[in-house]
């Protein structure tokens, strides 16, 4: 019982939030939302304890009946097992976070029924993704917490920006939802089922084996396994269905903490690790995750390096941290990619709303050039973000003789996927080890630099036109560049999850290290949940002492490059901007991923719409079918005339249609 | 007779016609009341057949047989498809009536009229078990649907009723001459019968292509669909729900009914045609829709996409793939019928349909959004709602067919969320910048009534669609039985390899245990 109630709770509490709304009023929508996700929240640690402490084993609890098609059947049903216990933490702790936070946060806001309506129907998708025991189910929640990000991003829907970068972040992810639909539908095929736990018993018999996928003969588990995986790139913003993310930023802040740092975008995480018997089955598909994983990584690193926006600083250090957990499963440490997910979630939900407080304490002022100096002002705000600076840059010692290893959650988490890389042996895990000792050493400058230009330094308040707008006299001196500005510390509601989440990017990795890592207890305590290479889980304590001490240099480079040029040279930066001009703007304008989107698929779609409804239906079909039948009928002669204008176009169009055909004919022939 | 003692449906045709009737010689609240009165009944009798469908009994229940002349008889009788489409139609009339309550204010009397006769006639279409009386029915249903348009559409009716006509009428024809040599070479009228006759191959490609032209353009298909859009935009709300929910569902219908069952080696002979002509509507429509300013064309074309998935699940020859072409049938009627609903209530207000004329709706009509938002996401096909459901096994079922096709049709998921969300953009985020938008008012009581029990039959549908999916069971299950010997080899030929030992050279864990 306890499991449904973790699950349905959240849906209960959306359905009287939102359908009650103004009825009910402001404090009881956001009293009800917020006490259900508590009390998930309150049953969840328990099962998570259990499966800490061996005491539990996995469980699938039936629902109601969805679809029975012949041989396809499933059903709504509810799993529980270490991986989805790990999953029902993460979730119902930071959503219940975010909860209480947005009290503070949008305390202000006209709509705010709606807005807790949202954060609990997201977190009931979540849920039943993570609980999921087929395949279609986890598309359910996939979709689900889609449409909730949907609704999020947009919540502001007045502004276009908010409603632009809605729209796009459906429809990118439902071209990874291609992938993964296709990924199902070949599953089903190939096994008869879409159970997953029927699933990962079939997979390795089916290793070597080779099917058809659109005229390609491809080896069975490669294809799937790459198809399923398209879909993990969309819902987790990877390189190339990426460029979502940072536009998703326009939803408010608790939004960008839990559902585009801590959970959705772990979605996809998930998905691999789930599945992840199924992706050992094939090397290629295992390969290209890695290869995507560790570029996703560097790239996102070194966009974030240059962006004055705290929000999409961090939305690129979600991005380039997504990136570490994939290619840790792409060599294989499932566990240390659940790991890493696991701190991550507390650090970066904890930067997140550390830089909401700021925001809020700043009149919604998001860009970083214009703050400054605000570690006096705002102290509580400032040592949270230092938790989870420390945490994300992974600062830590490792473990000498008889003293163990001590450090921030970070620290645990991606050193460890950084070790599995190298001690994977392969090439590709080689090139992803080094490429994620250089995405640390970009990943703690980043953050050093957020940290040195947000709270360090002189106040650049009065160039904000946030600020100028909130206060209303001149500035005494001319030398004052608050604008007479205070910011104030932000409300206890705001206080406290930032608060509890210090407390997991500063212990979470230390406490659970050996529970999700360890190759001996990892192994009984993920009990067949994913798939646990324990020869790898060991060989990561082997490696070399300047593999281990890798992340720390480079950590420390970061560091030092950051205080040398926004703490130290007030000019550093913008000289070396301008000394590597190209290089700059091609990483400020985040690679011209979206410029070149825009050209080559959103233009021509419309491009082409036009074609065809112009030049197709009305220029050809009607002119020669309806039209041409009445003019025939009218007069003979009319019909000449009707030829003369713009009949390149049809001419073109009959040509394009014509070899369609020719080529259907001869895929559907060929294929038979 | 049947498990209800009362020929229930000559009924549910006799009432209509009877109402029908009354209403040419009534007041025009008369004949609204009137209308709404038997749609309602109507309604309540379709609820006493589906609850009294007898689940795994006989495939033909509440037959009746009444012989008239020569080969022609008097013959209904429905299977749980047919009563499905029946449950449809009964359920989309009073919200028909509903929605013209107020829009519709010249010769109301004649209006309802044509919309009871129209009902009798779409019952008629579904129930009738002898291949006359079905075409008479199937053929007469254009009448009522080209006075709805004629009469009572927009500025440009005459051309949109002309071509309309045009194109439904060139197909009919052609039907009825293969139905005419099929009844002299069975030697029967009767449906039952000629399922399970087997035509010559030879004559059964000439018969396919007979019927094809017919239920191409009812569907309609690409390139027989130019009709639509026109029809739509020039039809009233009620005229758009009636031809989007029931009249498209007529040509699904009866390729299942007819081409399929009665054809099956040229169904699969005629496979590449179908998958050909789908693919290129699901690229097409979907993509015209994007660029469409008008609400009404932009749902009219992404309906055209819609029924694509049908004609591909439909031919794929397979239980998933029929089940799941009935549910986008069932779905899409639900949905393109409350779409429809959707765009009337705001032209009702501001008598366009010009997309940038609004904005902001979500604003000063939260109710609306909501529902709105409802039906979009169930028309991009969002799991939970119907939708989702039918699109998923339509496509599913293709798979084991042809990954190609299946392939093309799935970018269609990607279009269709295109299109759909950047009209609701356009409607209802942004700013109230006009005047005339934001002085409309949210949701009247009689709109609430007609859109929320659409929401309800939408959702149920997407999460529990077993309700919706049982009556069928059986029946799909006998046409796949009956076209098993012609179905086509997928293209997967999936082939075993050798066993391979643990791919990297070193044991792994892995298994899903339940225990440890």
């Amino acid at each position: 019982m306890t499991i449904q109630l973790i699950v349905f709770l959240p849906l209960l509490a959306a359905i009287v939030a939102g359908f009650g709304n103004r009825m009910i009023g402001n404090v009881a929508a956001k009293f009800v939302t917020t006490a259900a996700l508590f009390a998930s929240c309150a049953l969840s640690w328990p099962i998570f304890i259990d499966y800490i402490m061996l005491s539990r084993a996995a469980e699938v609890v039936p629902v109601l009946t969805w679809v029975q098609s012949g041989d396809l059947n499933f059903e709504w049903a509810l799993r529980v097992d270490a991986l989805t216990a790990v999953m029902l933490v993460v979730v119902t702790t930071v959503s219940a976070l975010v909860h209480l936070y947005s009290w503070g946060y949008m305390d202000e806001d006209p709509d705010q029924p709606r807005f807790f309506a949202y954060l609990s129907l997201f977190t009931f998708a979540m849920l039943m993704l993570v609980t999921a025991n087929n395949l279609v189910q986890m598309f359910f929640g996939w979709e689900g917490v889609g449409l909730a990000s949907y609704l999020l991003i947009g919540f502001w829907f007045k502004k276009p920006s908010a409603s632009a970068a809605a729209i796009k972040a459906f429809v990118v992810n439902r071209v990874g939802d291609l992938g993964f639909m296709l990924g199902i539908f070949g599953t089903f095929l190939v096994f008869g089922t879409v159970s997953i736990p029927e699933i990962l018993e079939a997979a390795p018999a089916m290793a070597g084996s080779t099917i058809t996928f659109a005229g390609m003969r491809l080896d069975t588990m490669t294809i799937l396994c790459l198809l399923l995986f398209i879909g993990a790139m969309g819902k987790s913003a990877q390189l190339g269905l990426h460029t979502w993310l940072p536009d998703a930023m326009e939803g408010p802040t608790p939004v960008s903490a839990l559902i585009h740092a801590a959970t959705m975008v772990t979605a996809g995480v998930f998905m691999v690790c789930r599945l992840s018997p199924m992706f050992e089955t094939s090397d290629v598909a295992l390969t290209v995750i890695t290869v995507v994983g560790a570029s996703t990584a560097i790239f996102a690193a070194t966009v974030g390096l240059v962006q004055t926006d705290i929000k999409r600083v961090i939305a690129y250090s979600t991005c380039s941290q997504l990136g570490y957990m994939f290619f840790a499963a792409g060599v294989g440490a499932y566990s240390a990619a659940m790991f890493h997910l696991f701190t991550h979630a507390f650090f970066k939900a904890l930067l997140f709303l550390g830089a909401g407080s700021v925001i809020h304490a700043m009149h919604h002022e998001q860009d970083m050039r214009y703050y400054g100096g605000l570690r006096k002002e705002i102290p509580l705000t400032f040592w949270a973000m230092m938790a989870g600076t420390l945490a994300i840059t992974g600062v830590g010692i490792i473990h000498m003789g008889a003293i163990p290893a001590i450090g921030f959650a970070g620290f645990f988490s991606k050193d460890a996927i950084i070790e599995a890389a190298f001690a994977s042996g392969t090439s590709t895990g080689q090139f992803a080890f080094a490429i994620g000792v250089l995405a640390a050493l970009l990943t703690s400058f980043y953050s050093w630099r957020l940290m040195f230009l947000t709270f360090w330094g002189k106040p650049r308040w009065i160039q904000s036109e946030h600020i100028q707008h909130s206060v209303h006299k001149t500035p005494e001196t001319a030398e004052d560049s608050t604008g007479g500005y205070h910011p104030h510390e932000s409300p206890m509601s705001i206080l406290i999850p930032l608060g509890v989440l210090s407390l997991g990017a500063i212990g979470a990795g230390f406490l659970f290290h050996n529970q999700f890592i360890d190759a001996t207890e990892g192994f009984r305590f993920w009990a067949g949940s994913l798939a646990f290479d324990r020869h790898l889980m060991h060989a990561i304590h082997e490696v070399p002492l300047w593999v281990k001490l890798a992340s720390t240099v480079a950590m420390l480079t970061g560091l030092l490059t950051a205080y040398l040029m926004y703490f130290r040279g007030k000019d550093r930066p913008a000289r070396l901007a301008a000394t590597f001009q190209p290089l700059y703007n091609f990483f400020f304008n985040k690679w011209y991923f979206d410029e070149l989107y825009d050209l080559i698929f959103v233009r021509p779609a419309f491009w082409f719409g036009r074609l065809f409804w112009k030049a197709g239906d009305e220029g050809t079909i009607d002119r020669f079918g309806p039209n041409g039948v009445a003019a025939v009928v009218a007069s003979g002669a009319g019909i000449a005339k009707r030829f003369q204008t713009g009949y390149l176009y049809s001419y073109a169009l009959v040509m394009l249609l014509g070899l369609a055909a020719a080529v259907t004919w001869l895929i559907v022939r060929g294929a038979n | 007779m049947n498990q209800l003692d009362f020929p229930i449906l000559s009924l549910m045709m006799g009432l209509p016609m009877l109402a029908a009737i009354i209403c040419l010689f009534v007041g025009a609240k008369a004949a609204r009341w009137l209308a709404l009165v038997t749609t309602l009944v109507l309604f309540a009798l379709g609820v006493v057949l589906w609850a009294s469908y007898d689940i795994g009994g006989p495939q033909w229940q509440y037959v009746e047989r009444v012989e008239l002349f020569g080969n022609f008889a008097w013959a209904l009788g429905i299977d749980g498809i047919s009563m499905m489409l029946i449950m449809l139609t009964v359920f989309l009339m009073p919200i028909c009536i509903g929605a013209s309550w107020e829009s519709i204010q010249k010769r109301v009397g004649e209006y309802m009229a044509a919309f009871l006769f129209m009902e009798v006639l779409m019952i008629g279409v579904f129930a009738a078990q002898d291949i006359f009386l079905f075409y008479i029915l199937f053929e007469a249903g254009l009448i009522p649907m080209y006075l709805i348009i004629g009469i009572w559409g927009g500025a440009n009716r005459i051309y949109a009723s002309y071509k309309f006509f045009l194109y439904t009428l060139l197909g009919s024809v052609v039907m009825l001459i293969a139905m005419l040599w099929m009844v002299q070479d069975a030697g029967t009228s009767d449906i039952p019968t000629l399922l399970n006759y087997d035509f010559a191959p030879e004559a059964q490609t000439w018969l396919w292509l007979a019927f094809f032209a017919s239920f191409a353009v009812k569907m309609p298909m690409w390139p027989v669909h130019t009709w639509l859009p026109d029809a739509h935009v020039q039809a009233p709300t009620a005229g758009s729900v009636i031809l989007a929910g029931v009249l498209l569902k007529m040509g699904g219908y009866g390729f299942l009914r007819f081409s399929i069952p009665m054809f099956p080696e040229a169904s699969e002979q005629f496979i590449w045609l179908i998958f050909g002509l789908s693919m290129v509507a699901v690229i097409y429509t979907s993509l015209v829709a994007l660029v469409q300013q008008d609400m009404k064309k932009l749902i009219a074309y992404s309906s055209v996409a819609h029924m694509a998935i049908v004609t591909v699940g439909l031919f794929a020859f397979n239980r998933q793939g029929i089940e799941g072409a009935i549910i986008v049938m069932l779905s899409h009627g639900l949905v393109s019928g409350a779409l429809f609903l959707c765009v009337g209530v705001i032209y009702d207000r501001l008598h366009t349909r010009e997309i940038d004329r609004y904005g902001g709706l979500a604003i000063n009509m939260p109710k609306y959004a909501v529902l709105f938002l409802l039906f979009t996401m169930a028309s991009i096909g969002l799991p939970g709602t119907s939708g989702f459901v039918g699109e998923f096994l339509s496509l599913i079922g293709l798979y084991k067919v042809n990954s190609w096709v299946t392939l093309v049709c799935t970018i269609g998921i990607i279009l269709g969320a295109g299109y759909m969300l950047y009209l609701y953009r356009r409607v209802a985020f942004g700013e109230l910048v006009h005047d005339d938008v934001k002085a409309m008012p949210d949701l009247s009581a009689r709109e609430m009534a007609l859109l929320a029990p659409t929401a309800a039959a939408v959702m149920w549908m997407g999460v529990y669609p077993e309700s919706f999916m049982a009556p069928i069971r059986g029946d799909v299950g006998a046409i796949v039985a009956r076209i098993d010997r012609a179905a086509p080899e997928g293209d997967a030929h999936l082939k075993m390899g050798e066993a391979k030992a643990a791919t990297k050279g070193h044991e792994i864990e892995t298994g899903h245990g339940e225990s440890h």
